[in-house]
């Protein structure tokens, strides 16, 4: 039931980011898509991921985007995309994405796996945080020192 | 479908409900009194009286403020997107509510024969489901702004929004030193490790007390941080296009996370529902219970004074001082105690 409900909410908003035509209102669906895909996570269990969900994507990305789109100040007269040829271009990129996407998940052992809804501990933060500091504590190590000088970077060219 | 909605515990479900109702009209009440307190406290910085008339010490003064908020006229701009213009204050009020869900109001008590917990949900996620409604407020202000059609409202949204942004860094870091320490994200857990050790949590952390303090004041739109409704150069700020209850709506939220965050500071920093010099183990069940809700309360008030304190002394910053303060100063500062704290906690571990 509620599976059902936020699918449609996150495919039925996610096409209306696409086919609204002010972009403040494209980047208010996609917030709406971000909420659902958290309901999502909630409903196998990820309390941690989809709170993280939430607070990156939803919160601190989403406020930039919509930040940079309110300061240029589009309107919905003036739509960016005129060339026939770029929206083809922007059809066939998207369709072969899709299809490396299908192809690449039709054989993953997750689909042979019954979902586990509601009894999956791996999304809890106790496991999910041994898990990341121990099978992979090489990349989320390096993924954080890359985090810690991009914010470091931020600072230094705002000193400037 | 059916079994499963028979299944569920309905004593349950009444007795969340019934919690929800008491925590959000004890909310809505309390941000109600905020603003006379304000109003009383700025009174007696500034050497003259407050509200005085409407009932004795002016004490229906809030009730007035209300009632004429209710019987203004309502004008939504032509210019401005009516949607968003009416989602702005919604959402404001919305995430101000939401975050009051996971606060441990007070310890457990036994009422026939079940076991009532005064919180609503203790959640697996605690402190971080904070994190996430408080970075949702920011839509409030920043739709409200821009939806307006007016070229102050969407500065003054913009000013907010990047204001929230960077502080909430700050904070995010400050925490995780506090996190370091307590080794659970659950509200509950903390408070009830500063009940059964010696001192609160400020002790151990009073420069992340310190810096989550100030971000606490920046996310809340208090002065010295109020840059987002600074009137001498933006009019008014992100509401100017606001009338009604709908500006109410935004005053009021205001006030509701002020009350929220100082509770969430007491929580986190200063034991909670934890009674000083009390040992809560020798009281009987509904005293522990009354005297750990006083105490929570009593706490929140200092703090709320604390905040009111501050926005009567202080001047307000300009805007590339704020921006300085938060990336160049509290950011350093809170890495800084962030390496101590891991330090010491891995020292003293061993």
């Amino acid at each position: 039931m509620l599976f059902w409900f936020l699918t449609v909410l996150a495919l039925g908003s996610a096409l209306m980011v696409v086919f609204s035509k002010n972009p403040v209102h494209s980047i208010l669906w996609l917030i709406i898509t971000f909420f659902a895909i958290t309901g999502h996570y909630i409903l196998l269990n990820a309390q941690f991921l989809a709170i993280v969900n939430i607070i990156v994507y939803a919160g601190a990305i989403m406020v930039l985007f919509l930040f940079v789109v309110m300061m240029m100040n589009l309107n919905e007269i003036s739509s960016p995309l005129k060339n026939k040829w770029l929206k083809f271009a922007g059809v066939i990129s998207g369709c072969s994405l899709l299809l490396v996407l299908i192809a690449a998940l039709k054989d993953t052992d997750t689909m042979q796996q019954e979902v586990l809804l509601n009894t999956g501990k791996i999304g809890l933060i106790n496991n999910l945080g041994t898990v990341l500091f121990s099978d992979y504590v090489l990349p989320f190590e390096i993924s954080s020192v890359l985090f810690l000088s991009a914010m470091v970077g931020a600072v230094v060219i705002g000193k400037k | 479908m059916s079994i499963s909605i028979l299944a569920l515990d309905w004593a349950f479900v009444i007795e969340k409900m019934v919690l929800i109702a008491i925590v959000i009209s004890v909310s809505l009440i309390v941000a109600m009194y905020a603003t006379y307190a304000e109003r009383k406290v700025a009174g007696v910085m500034q050497d003259r009286h407050g509200p005085n008339r409407a009932g004795p010490f002016g004490i229906l003064q809030p009730l007035a403020d209300g009632l004429k908020l209710f019987f203004k006229e309502e004008v939504i701009p032509n210019n401005s997107s009516k949607w968003l213009f009416i989602l702005g204050p919604c959402l404001a009020m919305l995430t101000a509510m939401m975050t009051s869900a996971i606060i441990p109001w007070g310890g457990t008590v036994e009422i026939g024969g079940r076991m009532i917990d005064l919180q609503i949900a203790d959640i697996n996620i605690g402190i971080l489901y904070v994190f996430g409604v408080v970075s949702m407020g920011v839509y409030g202000i920043m739709i409200g702004g821009w939806a307006s059609n007016n070229k102050f409202s969407l500065m003054a949204a913009l000013r907010g929004a990047s204001q929230a942004i960077s502080y909430e860094l700050a904070m995010g870091l400050s925490l995780i030193a506090l996190l370091m320490l307590t080794g659970s994200l659950s509200l509950k857990t903390i408070v009830e490790q500063q009940i059964n050790s010696n001192w609160w949590n400020i002790v151990y952390q009073p420069l992340g007390f310190f810096i989550f303090f100030v971000c606490a004041l920046a996310e809340c739109n208090r002065a010295p941080f109020d840059l987002p409704e600074a009137e001498s150069e933006l009019n008014m700020g992100y509401h100017q296009e606001y009338s009604s209850m709908k500006l109410g709506f935004y005053l009021f939220a205001e006030y509701i996370n002020m009350f929220i965050s100082c509770t969430i500071i007491a929580t986190l920093f200063f034991g909670g529902y934890d009674m000083p010099f009390v040992d809560e183990s020798k009281l009987s069940g509904v005293t522990a219970l009354l005297t750990g809700v006083a105490a929570l309360f009593g706490k929140t008030f200092i703090l709320i004074f604390v905040f009111m304190w501050i926005r009567w002394t202080l001047p307000r910053f300009r805007y590339d001082q704020l921006m300085n303060l938060g990336w160049k100063g509290l950011i350093p500062l809170a890495l800084f105690n962030m390496v101590l704290t891991a330090a010491i906690a891995l020292y003293t571990m061993k």
